[in-house]
């Protein structure tokens, strides 16, 4: 047989096959709020450490989507929005998925451990651990409060950050993880509102099939509601200021009143407009986080020059 | 003396040896970068090396300090 031959029969994966594997895109998010985490702890860091340990966040938080997407291969295949991935797509075997998940993840926990210390690498192996066990196998097909729970998993970079940094877990890093495990629910809610998806015939709960769209609505209000004050109390702490209060402020207030817009709605309104509403307080999550998080990186910088930060 | 062209299969095999070769080059050297500034920084390098090593123990109250 072939050289030819054999890649018409399996398929042959090029080098972009295995980056698709670790979810580029939710690794830039993973990226971006562990700096936060590492840049607005109170004990500095060489910059070799801190680039090699966000790296190595990065990549355990890439492994563990290799793990889901081995794990998830039969619900991606189904889905049209998952189906070109490389496991359904027939590029990457599921069993290199899982070996390659496998593999980063103990490269990515040991050179935690190394580069920074063991207390960032156990929440780094906890964090792979919570996502591709807790969540993919264990709770994702069983509850429709899946969302929730794999919230969680997305909120652990920023504490490693922190944890990278000092050693240990404070009120502060704490708090950064509440305000990504409450702000995930509302933020991919809203998608699921008007991304009508083949969950139901990929056989994952999705609140929007299990309670229906009238429920959903009122659960995003809800923890947009509960996110708030979480949100406000991370802005008193040491690692806020009055430039962080005030734009937590300004962020909740628009988020709530989209998601108060979002629960008044009824669905022929939102139909009607092709869910205009929802697509907008969608995008503005997205904002939000981003928002938040750049929030403490300049009140960071302001404290550097005497003027950010409680007096 | 003539080349045959490659096929698709060669550039997905020489994508996949790059990017690996690429990824171990900065791989090296992160550790390399990362090893320099544990040692200049003076951070604690030794661990146990089937040898007694006193000055790893921790100095016991009111003992002779070296």
């Amino acid at each position: 047989m072939s050289d030819t031959q054999a890649y018409q029969q399996s398929g042959e994966a090029q080098f972009g096959d295995y980056v698709a594997l670790l979810k580029p895109r939710v690794m830039s998010l993973v990226v971006f709020t562990a700096l936060v985490g590492l840049l607005v702890a109170p004990v500095a860091v060489h910059p070799v450490v801190g680039f090699a340990s966000i790296l190595f966040i990065a990549l355990g938080a890439g492994a563990s989507g290799a793990l889901n997407m081995w794990w998830d291969a039969d619900i991606d295949a189904v889905m049209t929005r998952t189906r070109s991935r490389p496991v359904p797509a027939g590029k990457v075997q599921p069993g290199e998925a899982l070996g390659l998940g496998l593999a980063l993840s103990g490269i990515a926990i040991v050179m935690l451990a190394l580069a920074a210390n063991l207390f960032a690498a156990g929440l780094l192996a906890f964090t792979i651990f919570f996502y591709a066990v807790v969540y993919s196998m264990w709770l994702k097909r069983l509850t429709p409060q899946n969302i929730v729970i794999g919230g969680a998993a997305g909120a652990f970079p920023p504490m490693i950050g922190w944890a990278v940094a000092t050693g240990g877990v404070s009120i502060e890093s704490a708090l950064m993880f509440g305000l990504i495990f409450m702000w995930t629910p509302p933020h991919f809610w809203a998608l699921a509102l008007f991304m009508k998806g083949d969950y139901h015939t990929a056989g994952v709960p999705m609140l929007t099939v299990t309670h229906g769209r009238r429920e959903t609505r009122r659960q995003i209000l809800i923890y947009t509601v509960l996110l708030a004050p979480v949100s406000i109390w991370s802005a008193l702490t040491s690692i806020g200021g009055p430039f962080t209060l005030a734009t937590a402020v300004v962020l909740n207030a628009i988020f709530l009143k989209g998601a108060y817009d979002i629960w008044k709605r009824a669905e022929e309104t939102a139909e009607g407009d092709k869910y205009a509403v929802e697509k907008k307080v969608f995008k503005f999550s997205l904002a939000y986080l981003f928002l938040h998080f750049a929030a403490f990186l300049i009140e960071a910088l302001l404290k550097a020059y005497g003027l950010g930060g409680w007096v | 003396m003539s080349f045959r062209p490659d096929h698709e299969l060669h550039r997905r095999r020489f994508s996949r040896n790059l990017g690996l070769g690429l990824t171990l080059v900065a791989f090296v050297m992160l550790v390399f970068a990362l090893t320099v500034v544990k040692v200049t920084r003076g951070d604690p390098m030794q661990a146990f090396d089937h040898v007694a090593r006193p000055e790893l123990e921790p100095a016991a109250t009111g003992g002779a300090q070296p």
